[in-house]
């Protein structure tokens, strides 16, 4: 495995900073009640979209699901395209039609989720049978939850990739927690990548809050995968730090100890110390990244707020294609 | 008689058929110790432990299946969608399985398949869909609609002790805006609907959230001196079908009003039964009032037009009158 350039190194963490800065204004937004509806956010497993995305190529095509922002910020939706949408303004992605990251466009390599939690796994599977009888170069990736995999689309769709061999990543990102279920009351497997086993398929462990990790694993599927190796599974470990959403008070139901474990693991602490660490970058040029994130940021969500709502004459534009 | 709201009226129906009828339980997502998302389960893991309350997978269609299938065994199962828009998940169990079974081999298939159901909250697509329109085509299936707190909780009552598979759909709308008074012992037969409000001039039939925008847009009209009739239907199947033409026979002037889309919502059915019953009785033409033809969306004010409105019934009720 080559390792990462500084370029790359620096992209890895500009993802990883950028998605914890813009969640944190969408919560601002959402506690000052201009977000309707819920807020799911990533915090503390940012590095599983990061990692995942960007090691795949510009023709793959990743679908992301509720916790999965990095994704879509990593195939070129902008945080101007993030606030609108989160806002349901005309500017975002669905034109206030829809929420949260219920967008995408096969152009961008991006396939968009609805909320119903299983269907993204034979769509995507789909997305890799095509490509293969396109005779392109390229994988199909989507995510889904500990809770997810417990769908009947979930299974059907992995069973259905093995046999056709598809070039296709499913990544499970276990935090543990399905609203306020625990993944012991979802599988009686410790390690829900073991399902691989009975679809025949490779499969791989992953720390979800090593970026670095994760990349590499992507980048093993990845080449497994365009050898005719695939589909494959791949779970990465880590934890919800917060509730389902932002309404919900998770300290009910997950034991506090836990938390307190898991903060200590940080996954974007983690990665800046360790390259501050390995002198990869100085303090200084970490806090100009910064600036320059929320510069970005702060004009970003300007823009979204003078966006205008949409209209009502938009109601009914878009039930079919003309 | 005490002070409820309608989700704690269903809420105090579960736990009331629980403690009369140990065959009664329910199984969905996060339905125990957590209480549901939207609560209507509190308190009941606790009272009943979590044999009776069982914490399922994210896996509709092995909550539906199972409670079929617990069904069969002689239990009594009440399956919780957690969005009733998940159900499409399980409509195999449902569609194929569930309401066929009496009709084919003659088995009794009691179960109560019930969640949150509706719009008016900006709850987006997948989250906000009224689907009755699913199951109406669908016979073997009952599809009950409560909108208030007194039939959210006779009706449940009603659903769970009946033999059939039941579809009890709740308003989320109403879950804690609506609050009376509800009679301990409340039981509200299915097939039943009840008249909201006696009028003359011009009957509305409708159910669920849309009983209450009824009631307001009839408000409305009396100032103008319009009369109008409220029809609540309560059960859409089966469907209290004399209540329908005799209301139709009264007025001769009949909007039939649901939050369903219009195409190929229930009020086209309402609407060629009344025309194929009650055709000489008509004063004007059957009218209906329906969200717009797509899907339901999210943001303001998409949704807001989307939906029926008082405005809106208040003036096909003034073109009607003008017949
Ligand atoms: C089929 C289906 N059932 C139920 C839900 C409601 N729901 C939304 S998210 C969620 C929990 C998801 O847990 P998991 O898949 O582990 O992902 P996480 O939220 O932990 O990232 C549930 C139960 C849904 N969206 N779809």
């Amino acid at each position: 495995m080559p390792v990462l350039t500084k370029e790359q190194q620096f992209d890895l963490l500009y993802y990883m900073l950028l998605t914890r800065r813009l969640e944190e204004h969408l919560v601002g937004l959402f506690k000052e009640g201009k977000i309707s509806g819920g807020l799911y956010s990533s915090l503390g497993q940012e590095s599983i979209s990061v990692g995942t995305t960007y090691a795949l190529e510009k023709e793959d095509v990743v679908s992301p699901v509720i916790r999965n922002i990095a994704t879509v910020l990593i195939k070129g939706y902008t945080p101007k395209d993030i606030f609108c949408q989160y806002l349901a303004r005309v500017d975002g992605p669905t034109k206030g039609k829809d929420t949260t990251l219920h967008f995408g466009e096969i152009e961008r390599g991006t396939v968009a989720p609805i909320s119903i939690l299983g269907p993204l796994i034979p769509i995507m599977a789909g997305v890799a049978l095509a490509g293969r009888m396109q005779k392109r170069k390229r994988v199909a990736l989507t995510y889904i939850g500990d809770g997810g995999a417990s769908t009947g689309d979930f299974h059907e769709g992995m069973n259905f990739a093995a046999v056709q061999r598809l070039p296709f990543i499913c990544v499970i990102e276990n935090n543990q927690y399905a609203f306020s279920t625990p993944v012991t009351r979802q599988s009686r497997i410790a390690d829900l990548a073991q399902r691989a086993v009975g679809y025949g398929i490779q499969y791989a462990i992953v720390d979800g809050n090593d970026v670095v990790a994760v990349y590499e694993a992507t980048r093993k599927a990845r080449a497994l995968c365009l050898e005719g190796e695939g589909p494959f599974l791949m779970e990465c470990k880590t934890f919800r730090v917060k509730g389902h959403a932002e309404h919900d008070d998770p300290s009910k139901y997950v034991p506090r100890a836990i938390f307190e474990e898991w903060r200590k693991k940080d996954p974007v602490d983690h990665y800046v110390h360790s390259l501050l660490d390995q002198k990869v970058f100085t303090a200084a040029e970490l806090s100009e990244m910064e600036n320059k994130i929320q510069q970005i940021l702060e004009q970003a969500k300007k823009e979204a707020l003078e966006s205008p709502l949409p209209s009502s004459e938009d109601t009914s534009t878009g039930v079919f294609r003309v | 008689m005490t002070t409820i709201t309608y989700l704690e009226a269903i809420r105090q129906a579960l736990f009331e058929e629980m403690e009369a009828d140990p065959r009664v339980f329910v199984l969905g997502e996060d339905v125990g110790a957590y209480g549901g998302a939207f609560k209507v389960t509190a308190g009941l893991q606790e009272k009943f432990g979590e044999e009776r309350v069982i914490d399922t997978p994210i896996s509709e269609s092995a909550i539906v299946g199972a409670a079929i299938g617990a069904a069969l065994s002689g239990l009594r199962p009440v399956a919780e969608m957690q969005f009733i828009d998940f159900i499409a998940c399980c409509f195999n169990m449902i569609s194929n399985y569930a309401a066929k079974a009496h009709y084919c081999w003659g088995a009794a298939i009691p179960i109560v398949i019930r969640g949150p159901y509706g719009g008016g909250v900006h709850a987006g697509p997948f989250h906000s869909q009224c689907v009755e329109s699913f199951f109406l085509n669908t016979p073997g299936i009952k599809v009950v609609t409560p909108a208030t707190a007194a039939d959210a909780k006779g009706l449940l009552k009603a659903a769970i002790r009946d033999p059939n598979p039941v579809l009890y759909l709740e308003h989320k709308y109403l879950y804690r805006r609506i609050k009376e008074e509800v009679s301990s012992d409340v039981f509200v037969p299915l097939g039943k609907a009840i008249i909201r409000r006696e009028g003359k001039h011009l009957s509305l039939v409708t159910y669920s959230a849309m009983v209450h925008l009824a009631m307001e847009a009839a408000e409305e009209l009396s100032r103008d001196g319009v009369e109008v009739e409220i029809l609540d239907l309560r059960t859409l199947s089966p469907l209290d079908e004399e209540a329908v033409l005799q209301t139709a026979r009264k007025t001769s002037k009949v909007i039939l009003l649901h939050e369903a889309p219009r195409f190929g919502g229930f009020g086209g059915e309402l609407a060629a039964i009344i025309a194929e019953k009650a055709f000489e009785y008509l004063d004007g033409p059957i009218m209906r009032v329906a969200a717009m033809d797509t899907p339901i969306p999210f943001g303001s004010p998409l949704e807001e037009t989307y939906l029926p409105d008082v405005k809106k019934i208040v003036k096909a009720a003034r073109k009607l009158m003008d017949y």
